[in-house]
């Protein structure tokens, strides 16, 4: 492209699922870009540099580094320190570094109500003899280190300052296309900014609004809507009232209400709190029991249906650990 | 030392046009009510995003009253019927939490409530008194064993982690 020495850039993988990696592949042909502005320095899935290439990098000497997921372990805290020291700009990229996403939804419950189910609880595990991860384990050639597990997933801004956020489960690759000719482009917001719309997802919804008046929630398994009608309207929970645009509406379009992977619109911290908002001002009826009724019969559960994508980032971060039989518990 | 009796945090948001107002009228009236509640002014219930009663929690409060006009008296028409449904939510809501959802209180006291608007105060703080402390920050920070688990990596790592000059 032209002669101008070329950026550095890093991507790392934390506490999420990996999607966040096929979508900087969704890029397709345009990935061949990215490889012609950026050498890449650090990317555990597709290039082999190690940890300890990255800690001789000089402080500073990644131009960027797109930091997936969120901080659950030891190790990942000390990625995320390292990365930071050595990247001029951190972007938090995708929910999972962004707002905790569906790892973060884990803090509903802690390590031990983890554990019990990953190790003990499942129908398809056999563990007879209880066996647990430990992060120390001492075998005749010396001792084996896992990280630990911590109680509470961490999003990457309560960790480390991050620099810019791309938000999405995971961003579309025009956003992410869109970001990188920013960056490359020194045509950045503010630090601290969201790069993305500043709208939400209802202004790409092609689907007809008329008034929204409740009387029922359903959940998507019990109605067939109309595909030309919101579908907020029709009942079914759809977060696209008070999540932020950029995915170009591609759910509610196939009939499939909004489950807010965007985060918040821009001046939003709290996104549940924002949904709870909007919900509430739509339900139709003035009487305390039937509202309650309203509510109660049509959201069984309110923390993974309006904090799906953003428990860690909320202002409460977690829920309060009971005890087996409901009772609050102080772990 | 003597055990302290627990002196809850409570934020109130009021209601500019009755509940406020009702505040006021308890104080030019002398009427007593406790100090343990930290009085904001709003221009309606309605104005109280969920946010705001989820941050009082977050930033240490022990519970959050929320007072408006009655139903049905509402300045701003039926505003007061939104504030009614987000309690309802939020209610909801702070039980999955695990926050007790009685740490959370709606009051409708009109101006002229000066003295009931004082009792109900008086009443929220004593019963938010027997829940005793929230805490909320002990419960995400209070991490076993994490500062430990990785001042142990920090220190394997310590020349990587060294600011260099």
């Amino acid at each position: 492209m032209n002669d101008e020495p070329k950026g550095k850039l890093a991507l790392y993988w934390a506490a999420s699922c990996g999607g966040c990696e096929i979508a900087v592949l969704a890029l397709n042909e345009k990935i061949l870009d990215v490889d012609a502005l950026f050498d890449i320095v650090f990317w555990p899935v597709a290039v082999d540099a190690k940890v300890h290439d990255v800690e001789e990098m000089a402080d500073g000497s990644i131009d960027v580094c797109l930091f997936n997921g969120g901080i659950r372990t030891s190790e990942q805290e000390y990625m995320a320190r390292l990365l930071r020291k050595k990247s001029k700009v951190l972007v938090a990229f995708g929910s999972c570094s962004h707002e905790g996403c569906i790892p973060g939804l884990a803090n509903a419950t802690n390590r031990r109500g983890i554990f019990d189910t990953v190790y003990h609880q499942t129908p398809s595990t056999e563990n007879p003899d209880g066996i647990e991860p430990q992060s120390k384990t001492q075998m005749a050639e010396g001792t084996l280190h896992l990280p630990v597990f911590y109680d509470t997933l961490r999003t990457l801004d309560q960790t480390v300052l991050v620099d810019y956020y791309l938000p999405g489960c995971p961003p579309e690759a025009d956003r992410i296309w869109d970001a990188i000719t920013a960056i490359v482009g020194n045509d950045l917001p503010p630090p601290g900014s969201v790069i993305g719309a500043e709208t939400t997802v209802c202004d790409e919804c092609p689907l007809k609004r008329n008034e929204k008046k409740i009387k029922k929630f359903y959940r998507t398994w019990e109605i067939i809507p109309d595909e030309e009608t919101c579908l907020l309207e029709q009942g079914l929970v759809c977060c696209g009232i008070a999540t932020r645009a950029g995915c170009g509406a591609r759910c509610p379009q196939v009939a499939s209400p909004c489950i807010g992977c965007y985060g918040p619109n821009k001046g939003v911290h709290d996104h549940g709190a924002r949904m709870m908002a909007a919900l509430s001002s739509v339900i139709d009826s003035d009487d305390p029991r039937e509202i309650d009724r309203i509510i109660r019969d049509g959201i069984p559960d309110p923390v993974g249906t309006f904090y799906r994508f953003g428990l860690a980032a909320s202002h409460l971060r977690r829920a309060k650990p009971t005890d087996g039989n409901g009772a609050l518990s102080k772990r | 030392m003597s055990e302290q009796i627990f002196k809850p945090k409570i934020v109130a948001f009021l209601c500019n046009w009755c509940s406020y107002t009702a505040s006021d009228l308890a104080g030019t009236s002398r009427i007593k009510y406790s100090p343990q509640v930290r009085i904001i002014r709003v221009m309606c219930s309605g104005r109280v995003d969920p946010s705001f009663v989820l941050k009082a929690f977050a930033l240490g409060a022990d519970g959050v009253l929320v007072a408006g006009c009655h139903p049905g008296d509402c300045h701003y028409i039926e505003q007061n019927y939104k504030t009614m449904r987000r309690h309802s939510m939020l209610r909801y809501f702070l039980e999955q939490m695990g926050i007790e959802p009685d740490r959370l209180r709606l009051v409708w006291a009109s101006a002229a409530e000066g003295q009931y608007l004082a009792e109900s105060i008086d009443q929220f703080v004593s019963d938010a008194q027997k829940l005793g402390p929230l805490n909320w920050s002990d419960v995400w920070q209070d991490d076993n064993r994490r500062e430990e688990a990785f001042e142990e990596i920090a220190a394997e790592h310590a020349e990587a982690l060294e600011v260099q000059a």
